[in-house]
């Protein structure tokens, strides 16, 4: 039998705002323990929260890069559970009416053509602390500096049929995220983190299968993977006749497969109710413009302008849009050096080969504009070459070296004084009497190779043109 | 509405609250009571009433994106149970 | 006459005139709970040495022209679900009996700028659920009228100590009459602003969308005094809301001539003690020689305020609850060997049987399956509450009634029926669910020699006129100027 695979996605993204959602406390990643925490974010009695309008302003960014209707008159909603993590023992978060609905993001489909994926909402909500076992005594360690870090929770439409769809889209949502200065997406630190909703169906069914959530999943590959272990799990219990538990499944990634943590049967009651302590939200016509024309370029509208007022070929634009890291690399250094293919070709092929033989993603790259257009800046204007452009640029984003001093203090810049190349010529001229004659006799040949004796004396640091002329000059 | 003592003791669990036996007796007696007294509400009508939800008509009560916490380390573990390395401690969760 | 039976208002005006200090002010009324309160219980906490530190600071601020407001060196009692720093905020529950929280209220804070003495912290429910004291896990309170007897709640304390004269002006907080009933119990006034015109910021909240904090005093004036200082938009608390300046002239100049007064029939129909009935309607006639007219007119929502009330109330109160769980602060269980065990015994064993029956209704009406038979139908039976007082301010300028269809219980006597202690809520949850002010003022006497009072309503925002009206009354007759005789 043929099966068909169908996923919906519910992605998490954690907002680069300075705050909070609900509290001044910073959201800065990391820390001590308990640092970014204060009574209203700690749940101490008698405390209200009171909305960072920063978020509603990213919300509402995010829905109109996603093609969303916003709510115009949207709410709050407590969501109820216990757990150590959330000291209220409730989430503030959007059930009855989310600030975004009914988008879609356009992903490649099985035939190459533009396949629409329906985003079906997008609300806000606060992140959840953090626990952490304690080995020596046996129990858990609670810190909050995550408590109340705003979140957007996209919830995709269950339009997706393949793993690359699912990628695609992912890549796609982190593209505009970024691009909108919404989220940093890391997915190492948690801003971006995606649970991917399965099921398995016989080819031209209709109906739905029973499906499962998987989440800990915390990479792009790990979705992969995920996604071709969970629909092989279920498609062989299916042909084993066997039924599909509605559950939720956790991802191993080290081991390579995924293990129930919670059967959905006996799942919470959230016992949702509007939140009383947080006023309505009203977004006008007016507003939604204003933050419509406020917003930073999205990919395309990148990529267009790239063309259009830089001159970059299509693929440059196409390579270049691909990751925020390389836009805003290219933006600074374009700045800097104004020559926009120069910039481009470096960062496609030396920043990028560095950033793949260290194994770095482009977000933890520190390579800083200032310095890849000094390195550009020295090759252009001829004070070094190319190839030691290269070798500059390695140490650059190896070391974090200056570019300007470590040249200086390697001598590595091209020679530039002719009249300092002469003498070493003619010396070279001298110890290589054979070629010389045989050049003399006619052999033309015979000048590569004193040509390459000549680049070795000089180190290689004058220009090859100079240096031909002038040896011609001297033999002719 | 009926209740029974099984809705009682689902009613406890929801709330992480346990009874003692006799408590639970007189609880679904109590319950039941209120309950029959809350049911009166059926009889009004609210047909196209559109539910309630703030008191006053007030939106948009927003802060500005800025930092005004410093950390407090002492202060919002001065009251914890128990303690340890700067955290609150709780009874090992199992995944 | 002594310290201890000034108004606040009688108070501050001696101790601005130098003949008073702050600091005898604030001995007196600790001297008299020393030697008092053991009889009645108002307080759960007292700051003696705290207070006499601070009274000295007052009076330092005084004298340097730093505390200027009418109240500047009273001393203050505060219920005890109103956080203060560095002093113990119970809620009168076990689960919080070693609570100290890090930071102040707003109202606090603005009774701090004021230069008001906190004297202690006052007894309640627990959570501020019940109508009679009894629900606290630190015993009850005696009705200073009459040992026997509740003072009323949840705001019990509150009240108590005024009417003994333990403090001349308490803040209490009013859910669902718990400033009114209990000022009606004990013969003082107490006010219960509209929704939004006090910062509930460091209230420990029950039901946050009903919630409101206010003043009780012996007099009109000392509530409208104090209210003056604790109103006003708090960008601390979203829902507070921003309106043109209380106008405390306005709210002492005893304007009533010319106003229609309305009052709901329905709050004299079934229920409601004969003598009740008849002092409210007493007082009826003194407005009307006052150049008042009255009418009365048919508000029969009003038997649906009740299932509504607790149906609201509950839900919020479960989810506001749920944060107790012996992790953060409060009671943890000794018993508890995992994490289960740490909510659920932590829970049980610190809350009281009142707060767990409010638990498990306002999870009833949550789950799902119920949600819209009972948690959305109330919803909708609010807006139909709000639009009748809504209806009836387009006729009158302020609605008259009971507070309670009683006056002080004995006792024990309500609490083994929870169903009939709710009851007697009848008069008051309707103003919560609508959002709009109250004022409790004494009107009479029961033969038993028990206050009764009675509540004016005011349009959302419009304390000051109620607070008139109330001193108008209060101009012409004596009842608030009667205290019980001292234990």
């Amino acid at each position: 039998m043929e099966w068909e695979i169908v996923m919906g996605l519910e992605v998490h993204t954690e907002l680069a705002t300075k705050t909070k959602i609900f509290c001044g406390c910073s959201t800065e990643f990391g820390g001590a323990p308990n640092t970014h925490v204060c009574e209203i974010c700690s749940g101490m009695p008698g405390t209200l929260p009171l909305l960072n309008e920063r978020v509603v302003e990213f919300a509402v960014r995010t829905g109109l890069a996603t093609n969303c209707q916003i709510t115009q008159k949207n709410k709050f909603d407590r969501k109820n559970y216990f757990y150590p993590d959330l000291p209220k023992a409730y989430q503030i978060s959007q059930l009855y009416l989310p600030i975004c609905r009914n988008g879609y993001i356009e992903v490649k489909g099985a035939d190459g053509e533009p396949k629409k994926i329906g985003i079906h909402e997008i609300h806000m909500e606060e992140d959840a602390g953090k626990l952490m076992h304690d080995e020596f005594e046996d129990c858990t360690l609670v810190d909050y500096n995550r408590c109340g870090v705003p979140l957007l929770e996209i919830v995709s439409e269950p339009d997706f049929r393949s793993a690359e769809e699912v990628i695609d889209y992912l890549e796609k949502l982190r593209a505009i995220l970024q691009f909108t200065g919404v989220s940093d997406c890391k997915m190492q630190e948690g801003s971006l983190r995606a649970d991917v909703n399965l099921s398995v169906r016989p080819k031209g069914q209709k109906e739905f299968g029973t499906r499962t959530e998987m989440k800990n999943l915390n990479s792009f590959h790990a979705i992969s993977r995920a996604i071709e272990y969970e629909a092989r799990r279920q498609i062989d219990l299916l042909e084993d006749g066997e039924a599909v538990v509605q559950e939720t499944r956790r991802w191993d990634d080290n081991k390579g497969y995924s293990y129930a943590m919670r059967s959905k049967e006996d799942a919470q009651d959230y016992k949702y109710f509007p939140e009383p302590d947080l006023p309505p939200i009203e977004i006008s016509d007016a507003r939604i413009e204003e933050i419509r024309e406020s917003m930073p370029e999205l990919p395309e509208q990148k990529k267009r302008r790239y063309r259009e007022e830089l001159g970059l070929p299509e693929y440059d634009t196409e390579i270049l849009t691909g990751n925020m890291a390389f836009v805003t690399l290219f933006e600074e250094t374009v700045k800097l050096c104004d020559s926009p293919k120069d910039v481009a070709n470096w960062i496609m092929g030396e920043v990028m080969k560095l950033l793949n033989d260290s194994g770095t993603l482009p977000e933890d790259m520190t390579l800083a504009p200032a310095k890849l257009a000094a390195v550009i800046q020295m090759v252009k204007s001829g004070k070094i070459n190319r190839g030691t452009g290269k070798t500059v640029l390695e140490k650059v984003f190896t070391d974090g070296v200056d570019p300007e001093s470590y040249v200086k203090e390697n001598n590595l810049a091209q020679i530039t004084d002719l009249g300092a190349i002469r003498p070493v010529l003619e010396e070279v001229i001298a110890a290589n009497e054979k070629s010389v004659s045989e050049y003399k006799a006619g052999k033309t040949q015979a000048m590569g190779y004193i040509m390459g004796q000549a680049m070795r004396a000089l180190k290689g640091k004058a220009p090859a043109q100079e240096v031909q002329k002038m040896l011609h000059e001297l033999l002719d | 509405m009926q209740i029974d003592r099984d809705l009682v003791m689902y009613l406890e669990k929801l709330g992480r609250i346990e009874l003692s036996e006799e408590q639970r007796t007189a609880s679904e007696k109590d319950l039941q009571d209120i309950l029959t007294y809350i049911d009166t509400l059926n009889e009004l009508n609210t047909d196209g009433v559109e539910p309630a939800s703030h008191s006053f008509p007030v939106a948009n009560v927003m802060r500005r994106d800025e930092v005004k916490n410093a950390p407090q380390v002492e202060e919002i573990l001065k009251n914890a149970p128990e303690q340890k390395d700067g955290c609150f401690v709780v009874p090992k969760t199992v995944e | 006459m002594q310290i201890t039976d000034m108004t606040a208002l009688e108070l501050a005006s001696a101790i601005k005139a130098g003949e008073i200090s702050v600091r005898e002010a604030t001995e007196s009324f600790l001297d008299a709970i020393g030697q008092r309160d053991g009889a009645y219980h108002c307080y759960n906490t007292v700051c003696r040495e705290e207070a006499l530190r601070r009274a000295d600071e007052v009076q330092k601020g005084i004298d340097e022209g730093v505390y200027t407001s009418p109240l500047a060196g009273v001393p203050i009692g505060i219920k005890d679900n109103i956080c203060t720093k560095g002093v113990k905020t119970t809620c009168s529950s076990k689960i919080l009996e070693n609570f100290v929280p890090t930071y102040d209220a707003t109202v606090v804070q603005r009774l701090h700028d004021a230069g008001l003495v906190m004297l202690g912290k006052l007894n309640m429910d627990e959570f501020a659920m019940g109508s009679t004291t009894e629900t606290s896990a630190t015993g009850v309170t005696h009705n200073p009228w009459n040992n026997d007897r509740v003072p009323g709640g949840s705001s019990g304390g509150a009240a108590a100590a005024v009417a003994a004269k333990l403090a001349p002006v308490t803040l209490g907080s009013d859910t669902g009459g718990s400033i009114r009933q209990p000022a009606s119990f004990c013969g003082v006034c107490g006010l219960k602003p509209t929704y939004g015109a006090v910062s509930r910021y460091g209230l420990v909240a029950y039901a946050s969308s009903l919630d409101q904090i206010g003043p009780f005093g012996r007099t009109a004036d000392d509530c409208a005094a104090l209210f003056s200082l604790i109103e006003g938009k708090d960008e601390k608390d979203g829902t507070s809301m921003v309106n043109p300046k209380f106008d405390l002239e306005k709210a002492l100049s005893g304007e009533i001539a010319g106003k229609k007064i309305g009052i709901p029939e329905d709050y004299l129909g079934e229920g409601i003690a004969p003598e009740v009935k008849a002092a409210v309607l007493a007082a009826a006639e003194e407005y009307k020689k006052l150049g008042a007219t009255v009418e009365t007119f048919p508000m029969p929502i009003v038997r649906y305020a009740i299932p509504a009330y607790y149906i609201i109330a509950c839900a919020e109160a479960c989810s506001n609850l749920s944060r107790y769980d012996g992790i953060k602060y409060g009671y943890k269980s000794p018993n508890a060997e995992n994490l289960m065990d740490t909510y659920i015994k932590s829970r049980s064993e610190g809350f009281g049987m009142e707060v767990k029956r409010r638990i498990m209704l306002g999870n009833f009406v949550l789950s799902s399956g119920y949600y819209d038979a009972y948690y959305n139908k109330a919803l909708k039976a609010k807006k139909l509450i709000q639009q009748a007082f809504f209806d009836a301010f387009e006729t009158y300028d302020m609605l008259l009634g009971p507070v309670a269809p009683t006056t002080a219980l004995k006792i024990g006597e309500s609490l083994s029926d929870p169903l009939k202690m709710y009851l007697g809520d009848i008069y008051t949850v309707m103003i919560n669910i609508a959002g709009v002010p109250s004022m409790a003022i004494p009107c009479g006497f029961d033969k038993e020699g028990m206050p009764v009072g009675m509540q004016i309503i005011g349009k959302p925002f419009c304390e000051a006129e109620i607070l008139s009206a109330a001193k108008v009354y209060q101009s012409v007759t004596d009842f608030h100027k009667q205290s019980p005789k001292a234990e």
